[in-house]
């Protein structure tokens, strides 16, 4: 149970209080309402680039980084396709320069130019680093357009290309910054050892003045129902084979989203889930396998990969994973493993509140999607899933025609 | 109360006052010694209805003609024991939500247990079987060299891995700290080895158990129910000795990848380990060179040249030795400003004094991470780890704040003099120079 305390600033600007005062430290959270889905396709990378340039200095403070690292605190942040979230953590007696650094650059950024310039660099070099230089790196710039054709979900979040960071100009800065920066696309959440009525006051007196500047209202276009299914093959410089199954499958607040992410822990979370068990182990078919949901906001993905041992072809491994999933449709999933995967969830939830920052990034998201009590209904929610319900999810989602099969072969 | 006027005022480009971090209190363990040898240390919050228990084991001797011993037995604890098979095991962990977990390091291997502890008592039991009666079933030993071959391919091709790798070989020479396992390491395993190495190992005399959470009187009984008495040690001691390091006299690794878009720089030297003197000192220096954000490598690397994603520098401290290393990967036609932009900031820290204005942040952020890094009870038995196997008291820590407090610029100057001889760095570039 995550207790807090919530109140909105006349500017618009919601915030949370999480006291806990077991701890010395605080922890400050921001998270805006924006994500690579919010960008143009001609400018995609730019939320992310944006990220980056959020650490160049704000409109009364030259150095971001420095006067933080001053009073012993540390930050840092990340963007996905939804939002972006950033967060500071320090000794709660020094929460107020959490408060002075946060508000200022929501007030306004320098938009310095040698800032943009670096820092297109550097993330043109995490681009390399992370997605060009890596085996298999880009595997998600070619199965995310492959599983989506209109939703902007189509391109990650480093960008489609190089090309549109390096093109990324400061008039585009700008009026990013106008659009999504402001107190009504914020959800700030206080945590640690301080009171509600201090971080009442702080927030009052920092972000209280900065203006509300306008909502912005999202209106992204709705993938398409999928009607047959697709299939790419591509091959690299890649030790081995690689098998990517991806599936829509319902949004993050949609009905059968909790079906889904219990179907993924069926199966493949831990050494008792059944791909692992029966084509890693069993079958011996793949090296390693995995299931997951992206947990994404809107329409979402969910995805089977796994490598096939060198002897295996495509078409076996690909039958087998199909094997499994079928059976999810055929049979229902007996109570032990039900109940096995619930409380792995439970356990999950508990652990996690052994962190202050987790605490505090969950009660953010949550307060997006609605009310940040909904953090304390997730373990019921798990609860109430049902063998019926997961059955009639995995007939829904588990279709050859709702598939995008991405095999990435190895060139030898 | 002030005017309004003056209240609306507010001043942003002023810092607010702060304060400096102070006390930074350390949660000491408990300690109960069982009579077969294996010690016991608990640390009790009882704040979350959880715990967190840690089985750790000093590793044995190495041995060049059978490399993985040690690793192969620690990551295969999980795949049967005479009476469960890996699919038992498996069952029966997950179906608790408990999280159990291999760790195999340089120093120890470790056996990690995360329950909550309504579900001790069925986990607990099985964690017991695998401790003290491992069995490495032949199929899961060829399961598991054919898919470890697998991975390593796939790891063989990542630029920085290949840097660690070709570094460590490099600095620590045929030991265990300078393993890269290949290919053929994995032919080596048997499973007769495998067996006799897990029985010298994997025993009382050789175990320490270090259990942080809510570890109450009952958690205290349970442990000490199944790992007391009932688990006996074997004929044959530990033999934990280990070789000397050796490292090479080659400094220089090249290992040129056609066609990469960047380029894993790895360089450093064998260096002190954490029971030196010099130690706490030597970290104030390590973070203004490369250990935080505002590093210097990063302020000029990264956030003026925008070579790199990230760049920075540590010293892993080990028993037997320890290494300082740089490491980053950037741009391949970048690789050799880089390279002689990091020489720069050594060479800057050997002659110039540091400001104290900089001296005085790295200070207080040493300080304010080392009281984040105490965010709960599992913490604290990480604290606790870092000290006891170095054969080190608590007053280490009191040493390390009173360094990060009290050095002064002239002090770092000297420990830069002392440790950074560029004559004796170790170079690898993965990638194109």
């Amino acid at each position: 149970m995550v207790k807090f305390n919530r109140f909105t600033l006349d500017n618009g600007l919601r915030v949370l209080v999480h006291e806990d005062h077991t701890t010395p430290m605080a922890v400050l959270n921001i998270l805006y309402d924006v994500g690579a889905r919010d960008e143009d396709p001609d400018k995609t990378g730019f939320a992310h680039l944006f990220e980056h340039l959020m650490f160049g200095g704000s409109v009364n403070i030259p150095q971001y980084d420095e006067p933080l690292q001053r009073v012993g605190g540390e930050n840092n942040a990340f963007t996905s396709n939804d939002i972006t979230n950033y967060y500071i953590t320090l000794p709660a007696a020094n929460i107020e320069t959490a408060f002075w650094l946060e508000s200022d650059r929501m007030l306004s950024l320098a938009f310095s130019e040698k800032s943009l310039e670096v820092q297109r660099n550097v993330v043109i070099e995490e681009f390399k680093q992370r997605y060009l230089n890596q085996p298999y790196g880009d595997v998600w710039l070619k199965l995310r357009p492959l599983v989506y054709h209109r939703h902007p979900y189509r391109w990650a979040t480093i960008g489609k290309e190089i090309k549109h960071i390096e093109d990324a100009q400061m008039a585009d800065v700008k009026a990013f910054f106008k659009k999504h920066y402001n107190p009504q696309n914020a959800i700030v959440v206080i945590g640690g050892n301080i009171s509600t009525g201090r971080a009442k006051e702080l927030a009052e007196k920092w972000f209280g003045p900065i203006p509300a500047g306008e909502k912005y209202l999202r209106d992204l276009p709705k993938e398409p129902v999928q009607l047959e299914a697709r299939r790419e093959t591509v091959s690299g410089k890649v030790p081995l084979n690689d098998l990517y199954i991806a599936f829509h499958m319902p949004g993050r607040l949609d009905e059968g989203y909790y079906e889904l992410d219990l179907i993924s822990d069926i199966l493949s979370r831990g050494n008792s889930s059944r791909l692992h068990r029966t084509l890693v182990k069993d079958k011996q078919l793949f090296s390693e396998i995995h299931a997951y949901n992206m947990g994404s906001f809107d329409a979402g993905m969910f995805v089977v990969e796994g490598k096939p041992l060198e002897n295996i072809s495509i078409e076996t491994a690909e039958a087998a994973i199909w094997e499994e999933l079928e059976k999810l449709k055929a049979e229902l999933v007996p109570d032990d493993e039900l109940t096995k995967v619930k409380n792995k969830t439970e356990s999950t939830m508990v652990f996690s509140e052994m962190s202050l920052l987790d605490k505090a990034m969950n009660l953010a998201q949550f307060e997006l999607f609605g009310d940040a009590d909904m953090l304390n209904n997730e373990t019921e929610k798990y609860n109430n899933v049902n063998a019926a319900n997961i059955q009639t999810e995995a007939k829904k989602v588990f279709r050859k025609e709702n598939s995008s099969t991405l095999v990435y072969l190895a060139e030898k | 109360m002030p005017p309004m006027t003056e209240k609306m005022k507010l001043d942003r480009k002023t810092a607010p006052e702060f304060r400096a971090i102070e006390n930074i209190s350390l949660v000491r363990p408990e300690r109960f010694q069982l009579d077969n040898g294996c010690q016991i240390f608990t640390f009790n919050s009882g704040d979350q209805d959880l715990v967190r228990i840690e089985w750790l084991f000093k590793n044995l001797r190495f041995n060049p003609a059978k490399p993985l011993l040690n690793v192969a037995v620690n990551t295969m604890l999980t795949e049967g024991t005479s009476r469960l098979s890996a699919s038992q095991i498996a069952d029966q962990v997950d179906f608790y939500g408990a999280f159990l977990q291999v760790d195999y390091g340089y120093d120890h291997s470790q056996v990690v247990l995360y329950t909550l502890t309504k579900h001790l008592s069925k986990t607990l039991p099985v964690l017991k079987e695998l401790i003290a009666d491992s069995v490495f079933p032949e199929k899961e030993i060829e399961t598991f060299v054919r898919n470890q071959q697998q991975k390593l391919q796939v790891s063989l091709q990542k630029n920085d891995v290949v840097a660690r790798r070709t570094f460590n070989k490099a600095i620590y020479g045929e030991t265990i700290y300078g393993l890269g396992a290949n290919f053929e390491d994995y032919k080596t395993l048997q499973r007769q080895d495998m067996i006799e190495h897990f029985r010298q190992m994997y025993q009382p005399a050789n175990c320490t158990i270090i259990a942080a959470g809510k570890v109450d009187q009952s958690t205290l009984d349970q442990i000490v129910l199944h790992f007391g008495q009932e688990w006996t040690n074997y004929s044959v001691a530990a033999d934990i000795s280990q070789p000397t390091l050796q490292p090479s006299t080659e400094r220089v690794y090249l290992v040129e990848k056609p066609g990469a878009l960047q380029s894993a720089i790895r360089m450093g030297l064998p260096l002190i380990n954490r029971k030196h003197p010099d130690f706490p000192s030597f970290q104030v220096l390590n973070t203004i060179l490369g250990g935080y954000f505002g590093s210097r490598l990063m302020a000029n690397i990264r956030e003026d040249k925008g070579y790199t994603y990230g760049i920075g520098s540590g010293l892993s401290s080990l028993d037997k030795g320890a290494a300082f290393f740089i490491a980053s990967e950037v741009g391949a036609d970048v690789c050799r400003a880089a390279v002689a932009e990091i020489e720069k900031e050594i060479v800057l820290l050997k002659t110039e004094l540091v400001p104290e204005s900089e001296l005085s942040l790295v200070r207080n952020y040493m300080l304010g991470s080392l009281l984040g890094s105490l965010e709960n009870v599992f913490s604290h038995a990480d604290k606790f780890k870092n000290i006891h196997f170095a054969g080190l008291d608590y007053d280490y820590y009191e040493r390390y704040t009173d360094a990060v407090k009290n050095i002064t610029s002239e002090e770092i100057l000297r420990l830069a003099q002392k440790y950074f001889d560029l004559e004796k760095f170790y170079r690898v570039i993965v990638g194109k120079f």
